[in-house]
């Protein structure tokens, strides 16, 4: 298959993306004219159970919420690698398997670290 | 003249349609959604659900959806106005956009890519920037922690839902999702693929942040998570994107693991009955799911969500794969 052709399967798809801009895009815009906007300073601050804000409300959060990120690009990049193994394992064979039986017995070595070193315990 | 409209004018047309045709589809099946949300929620707690709009109450969604168009959009004076009107806008888009790939019916397929089933990866992945700029962007101390909840979730469940779908990819040796459903699967293959199939069914869930995990919004808690700013169409976007999601997720599980188009079973004789009624038969079956889950079990505690998404689906899912690769190995099956 040429370059071009393998290209041309994904015009559809930004076609696609482009069309559901649109209709979103018509959506917020249709409900700004029809509904009838009245703002006041009170309704336009920020939802705490009918106080007052106390303060911005970015500020420090809990850093499990960060190892968590963490985590999962590690076991995400995993996936990335066993996509492709999946789909020729008929090809690659025993060598293939036990590369990575291998690979992932590496993985899992750090995987039982972090799950004694508490990385998991969501207190 | 003739010509030129024959090689790209015609083809273009046909491809608009056909983005039209899904794109009506789904809004049209989300708006019944909801309806049957009410209707089965209300059944299964001897109640009626809406009767009042039209007969059965059958206007009632497009009743809503009126409503919403007509309501003031609000957006709070700290927030960040321009992320905070494009996150709906982009967690919606994606909802649609997966669709592409869907195949209804052999052949039936908007784009026929060689990695679809990458491609619904990354999309449903895509969805957390939705949730996380709405919720930095609304400047709220409820949207804020609901997003943060909401996206550390999500990416828990991502990593065992890739795990399953690798497990599927090694029976059926293609990321083309035609392929995927027309791959032959032994008997015992699908009984291995079993237990995945309950992992999965479990983290789409979770991925679409449906009770019993639905924490982020938790309205006793955070009082609707990262939405609380939102009002109007902006709200409304995010309601639509949330059940075209639950509606994709059901359509990918049919495609990974219910035979797609397929008629049950195998048997042959139900194959009078078109592939397409199949899919949605055996989608609006996963759909059911969702609404039964949740008319069935209590809200999750956070750490419980938490250990269940790390500490064994994860680590089930890891060795479930190199099980299934071993058999397969063992008794020769893999897919040329």
């Amino acid at each position: 298959m040429a370059p071009a052709d393998f290209l041309l399967e994904y015009l559809p798809i930004l076609i696609f993306i482009a069309i559901g801009v649109v209709v979103s895009g018509a959506a917020v815009a249709l409900s700004l004219i029809v509904g009838k906007q009245n703002p006041d300073p009170d309704k336009l601050s920020a939802y705490e159970c009918g106080f007052d804000a106390f303060d911005d409300a970015r500020h420090k959060f809990d850093v499990r919420f960060y190892l968590v990120a963490i985590l999962f690009i590690i076991f995400d990049l995993e996936i990335a690698f066993l996509f492709p193994w999946a789909v020729t394992l008929g090809d690659i064979g025993m060598f293939g398997f036990w590369s990575m039986v291998t690979f992932l017995g590496v993985l899992t070595v750090g995987f039982i670290y972090e799950w004694k070193k508490g990385a998991l315990d969501w207190e | 003249m003739l010509e030129l409209w024959n090689v790209y004018g015609l083809p273009l047309a046909f491809m608009l349609l056909h983005i039209g045709a899904i794109v009506g589809a789904v809004l049209l099946a989300v708006a019944y959604y909801t309806y049957a949300e009410r209707k089965v929620l209300g059944a299964m707690q001897r109640r009626q659900g809406p009767m009042t709009v039209g007969p059965f109450g059958l206007l009632q969604p497009i009743a809503d959806g009126i409503k919403l168009l007509s309501k003031e959009t609000i957006i709070p004076s700290q927030a960040n106005r321009a992320v905070f009107v494009l996150a709906p806008m982009m967690l919606f888009t994606l909802a649609l956009v997966a669709w592409a790939v869907i195949p209804i019916d052999y052949k039936l397929v908007l784009a026929d890519i060689n990695v679809g089933i990458l491609y619904l990866f990354a999309i449903s992945s895509m969805g957390v920037y939705g949730i996380i700029m709405a919720g930095w962007a609304s400047n709220s101390k409820y949207a804020f922690l609901g997003a943060m909840r909401s996206s550390s979730q999500m990416v828990s469940y991502e990593v065992s839902m890739g795990l399953v779908i690798v497990t599927v990819l090694l029976c059926t040796g293609s990321l083309n999702l035609t392929e995927i459903i027309m791959a032959d699967r032994p008997a015992w293959v699908q009984v291995m693929l079993f237990p995945m199939l309950i992992v999965f069914l479990v983290s789409i869930l979770a991925e679409c942040n449906r009770a019993p995990f639905d924490l982020p919004e938790g309205e006793s808690e955070i009082t609707g998570g990262f939405m609380v700013e939102y009002s109007s169409m902006t709200f409304a976007l995010f309601f639509l994107g949330e059940y075209a999601n639950m509606i994709l997720m059901s359509a990918m599980t049919v495609v990974l693991f219910l035979g797609g188009w397929l008629p049950p079973f195998g048997i042959e004789a139900l194959a009078v009955v078109p592939g397409f009624v199949w899919f949605v038969l055996k989608t609006f079956l996963i759909m059911f799911f969702f609404l039964w889950a949740r008319a069935t079990f209590p809200r999750y505690r956070y750490d419980q969500l938490m250990r269940l998404g790390w500490k064994i689906f994860l680590p089930f899912t890891l060795i479930w794969v190199l099980v299934v690769a071993g058999s397969l190995i063992a008794f020769d099956a893999l897919p040329e």
